[in-house]
């Protein structure tokens, strides 16, 4: 029998069982709602049950007499702290409590601080609000029609909706090649506001400890680092005296990238009582107020020969913000990295415009393992191909096989700048058919035809650009997107490395731990992970957009070769031999041509620490650190087919099948690897098949629970089938390209061609549901942003 | 106030509760016994789950009152004299969890699962977690492990 633990684990790269794990098996993993101190009380949020409507007055006077209420706090008292308004990630501000009106259903009103959460609860309904509701703007395509009603009249001199109009790509050369082009295909499409949905909600513990003047933040934050920063600069707190600790966290999927007005709220309402304050929110206000996803209106063009030769793409981009603008992500990119629609293939000239506008609803929208909104690109650029193949007649795999990048053009600049850093894409195309058996499937697919089944082969093929990111390029409110890591082994050659990232299940405390071993030799279970703890880690932006391996996976590369190289001085001093002299293999450097001779790096770390004499210059001890500023981003990409079966009488769909064959460059731990790519294959189908978030006319969230919003279970999900292929990056230390959210990027577009191949439509809306899919079938799919008509 | 009286883990356990107490916030704040944990307000999630009187039940949705005399077991009690149930193990052997937060109640099913149906077919074991919601694994590891469980039916000392 095997016995856990009980095998040597690799030296470096390969499967590994989780490090994390003995404490996530026991129940004995922290989470911030796990989180007990003395005297803590407990906060709850009063929301606003209207999309738009001018706050008249709040009268806390019966939830402040309440037994057991310790402060009530609303936009008044915050007015007075400077703190109703907070900024928001993308140069616009976010209210922390309403103060003058309230802009989307389940905008936060006031906070109450009881000494528990039942009272907290209770005395939520005591307050009097007055509302005087207002008309609100719900279809983002009518934002801007004349005399629409102004969302942000906060802002000074505001008199539309508009957020911004951004564009990439060369318009005149675009329209040149669709001018002249034999075919044209167009298509509009709406990738639906979805909601990441981790299963912990968010929350926060605040403690500001009134003798030392250090405040304590337990949060639910995938970037502890720059929420202390940003909590600095909000609050005006000396940074020093902020520590931001992020515990075990129960999913994220860039839902806990922001800062959300409960954080604040929970560190407002220590400083108010002295006490410490947990704020956790429940499933309706996660799903109503924090971070949603896309909500892109897309009309999408593609020009082509009649012989599927994929000219140019033109693409038209209306984006829902929601109340306010605060998407997360680099400053330079309001549309994020969606301008890499070009995709896989190469094109000879692409034109996007975006056009991003306010409506009622929770504001957002760069979340749910989207990369930046390479999510919403993968899908235009998916869904287009497919619909040239109808056009054209030509099989959907076979069209991308003629089209897709070559290897031999590699390092590829596409139409709109991105530098694409390596692959071999018709080869992983290649090897999903043949693992889903492509031309069997066809055959059969024609046979069930004949009998009037409907059975759907859906194809997509993904080029990811993650890892963000240069810092010339790239950076959030300011802060570049370098990562910093620290490396210490200390004498008995055991070793520490602190990371900027933070783990929220991607297993950081295993991999990082391997990509030391690999770099340095020391097992991996003798290197102690350290992460999520701003007092406790060097500096950097965080865990989103599949960014942990690509920037600080290097970083700690990096950090790793240092030491290495450390140790070859310092074994040169022990065998008194010149460093050139000495060769590596993993874990010891040695005499060249005598392999006898040489130290181990456990050995070089005693001596390191010991009295030693090392070279003039060279100092004690064996630690190393690194900031690491990418100097491009990574390129994973994949090819997936997924096979459904639809019910002709209902519409339901059957994912029977589902192949994802996934290039990431080197596997550090193929196990984990293969792990986030299953996960974000559910993701696909829940968001291709499930999950909706629509609106009706009055603005009231129809998606705000798990009765209404859903999500994936064991019973929806297919047995997955996983293949890869291994491209190095090539600028990479280690060449990894990073893998978090490929399958959530690549997988919608396979499982909605499925379904469209299956029923013979051109194109419906996700999520395709029963209803949709039934009215698709009938000539009548609808809008899934609103209520269906 | 209310006084129940139950077992908790095979301990007896007495407390004075406001009979609108859930149990989840029992055990979890009370108690705490934290890995019990809770995700949704409708019944839905199932990271709630533990067992009552045998039976995997969604504890945000019993009242404390409700299991006044009754017994209650969590994960805490999955691993027994240093040995990690099969399950444990089985979810660690096959990376059954990422954020681990689904996993204490997933486990505890696959407990009640293996209990009564010790060879299950993947369907099975699919059937029996599909009222628990898992945003992490896409789910097939968590039935591989399950599996493994299966296949390696008793518990082994585990080095910590
Ligand atoms: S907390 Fe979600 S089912 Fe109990
Ligand atoms: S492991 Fe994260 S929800 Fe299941």
């Amino acid at each position: 029998m095997t016995v856990v633990g009980e095998r040597p684990n690799p030296v470096g790269f390969g499967r590994m069982l989780r490090k994390e794990d003995v404490r996530f098996v026991r129940g004995k993993g922290q989470y911030v709602d796990d989180i007990q101190l003395p005297g803590m009380l407990h906060g709850a949020i009063l929301r606003s049950p209207h999309a738009h409507a001018r706050l008249v007055s709040v009268d806390t006077s019966a939830a402040e007499a309440h037994p057991g209420v310790r402060a009530v706090i609303t936009g008044k008292t915050l007015e007075g702290l400077k703190l109703a308004w907070m900024p928001s990630l993308s140069h616009d501000v976010v209210a922390v409590l309403a103060t003058d009106k309230v802009r989307f259903q389940g905008q936060e009103v006031a906070f109450v601080v009881a000494d528990d959460h039942y009272t907290a609860r209770d005395a939520l309904e005591l307050i009097q609000v007055e509302y005087e509701p207002l008309p609100p703007v719900i279809d983002a395509r009518r934002a801007l029609d004349p005399g629409a009603p102004v969302i942000r009249d906060d802002i000074a001199g505001k008199q539309d909706n508009h957020i911004f109009d951004w564009e990439a790509g060369d318009r005149a050369r675009t329209d040149a090649v669709f001018a002249g082009a034999e075919v044209v295909v167009s298509q509009e499409m709406l990738y639906p506001r979805v909601h990441p949905a981790p299963m912990e909600t968010c929350g926060a513990v605040a403690h500001l400890d009134k003798v030392s003047g250090k405040l304590t933040i337990w949060s639910t934050t995938q970037a502890p680092h720059a929420h202390r920063t940003l909590y600095a600069l909000v609050a005006g707190l000396p940074e020093h005296k902020i520590r931001v600790v992020s515990p075990d966290i129960g999913g994220g999927f860039g839902n806990k990238v922001g800062i959300y007005p409960g954080y604040v709220l929970a560190i407002v309402g220590s400083i108010v009582t002295g006490r410490p304050v947990k704020w956790v929110e429940d499933r309706s206000e996660n799903l109503m107020s924090t971070s949603f996803a896309r909500d892109y209106h897309m009309r999408g063009e593609i020009a082509a020969t009649r012989e599927g030769k994929i000219l140019a793409l033109r693409v038209d981009v209306l984006a829902d913000h929601g109340a306010f603008n605060n998407t997360a992500q680099p400053s330079k990119f309001p549309a994020g990295f969606f301008h890499i629609f070009t995709g896989s293939y190469d094109l000879q000239a692409a034109h996007c415009q975006v056009r991003g506008v306010y409506t009622n609803k929770a504001p957002g929208g760069v979340a749910y393992a989207c990369s930046f909104r390479v999510t919403e690109a993968v899908y235009l650029i998916e869904r287009m191909v497919d619909c040239l193949a109808a056009e054209l007649h030509i099989d959907p795999a076979e069209l991308r096989l003629r089209n897709l990048l070559r290897p031999e053009q590699f390092p590829y600049t596409c139409a709109t700048g991105w530098e694409y850093d390596s692959g071999d894409y018709p080869r992983a195309l290649r090897l999903a058919m043949e693992i889903a058996g492509y031309a069997e499937l066809r055959r059969e697919q024609a046979e069930r035809r004949q009998r009037g089944e409907l059975m759907g082969i859906g194809v997509s093929f993904f080029t990811e650009t993650v890892g963000a990111g240069p810092k010339k390029h790239m950076d959030i409110l300011g802060l570049g997107m370098a990562d910093g890591c620290e490396l210490r082994v200390h004498p008995t050659g055991k070793a520490v490395v602190r990371l900027s990232v933070q783990t929220q299940g991607q297993g950081h405390e295993t991999t990082f731990a391997q990509i030391i071993s690999e770099v340095t030799g020391i097992p991996p279970e003798d290197v102690e992970v350290v992460h999520g703890d701003t007092d406790n880690t060097p500096f950097g932006l965080g865990t989103y957009g599949s960014r942990s391996t690509p920037v600080s996976g290097a970083a700690a590369a990096v950090a790793a070769q240092r030491v290495r190289d450390k140790a070859r001085i310092i074994t040169s001093a022990m065998l008194e031999c010149a460093p050139e002299d000495l060769e590596w293999e993993k874990g010891r450097w040695f005499v060249r041509g005598d392999p006898t001779r040489g130290k181990t790096i456990q050995e070089a770390a005693f001596a390191a620490h010991g009295s030693l004499e090392l070279p003039e210059g060279v100092e004690g001890h064996l630690d190393a650190s690194c900031v690491y500023d990418p100097p491009n981003l990574t390129y994973p990409f994949g090819a997936y087919i997924c096979v459904v079966d639809v019910d002709r009488g209902t519409g339901k769909v059957t994912v029977r099948r589902f192949i994802a064959v996934d290039d990431c460059g080197p596997r550090i731990n193929p196990m984990i690897v293969e792990g986030q790519v299953h996960g974000g294959l559910a993701d696909g189908v829940g968001m291709a098949l499930m999950e909706a978030m629509a609106f009706d006319e009055d603005g009231n969230h129809l998606g705000s629970s798990f009765m209404d919003y859903l999500l994936p279970t064991s019973m929806e999900c297919p047995s997955w089938e996983t293949g890869e292929t291994v491209t190095p990056s090539p600028h990479h230390p280690l060449g990894c390209k990073g893998v978090g959210e490929s399958a959530t990027v690549g997988s919608p577009p396979a499982v909605v061609n499925a379904v469209l191949d299956a029923i013979g439509v051109r194109h419906a809306d996700m999520p395709l549901t029963p209803a949709q899919v039934w009215r698709a079938m009938n000539g009548r799919p609808y809008r899934t942003d609103l209520a269906i008509p | 106030m209310v006084q129940v009286h139950m077992t908790v883990n095979g301990e007896p356990v007495t407390a004075d509760v406001e009979p609108r107490l859930l149990l989840v916030h029992f055990v979890r704040q009370t108690l705490g016994l934290t890995g019990t944990h809770w995700g949704c307000d409708t019944s839905n999630c199932g990271t709630c789950v533990l067992w009552l009187d045998g039976v995997p039940v969604k504890s945000c949705t019993v009242l404390t009152v409700m299991a006044d005399g009754h017994a209650v077991r969590t994960v805490e009690d999955l691993e027994r004299g240093g040995r990690l149930d099969p399950v444990q193990q089985g979810f660690m052997e096959e990376h059954g969890l990422q954020c681990g937060f689904c996993t204490p109640g997933m486990m505890l099913t696959a407990r009640w699962l293996l209990d009564r149906n010790p060879d299950p077919t993947e369907a099975e074991i699919r059937e029996a977690i599909s009222g628990q919601i898992c945003r992490c694994t896409g789910y097939e590891n968590i039935v591989r492990a399950i599996r493994w469980a299966a296949a390696h039916p008793h518990a082994v000392e585990v080095p910590s």
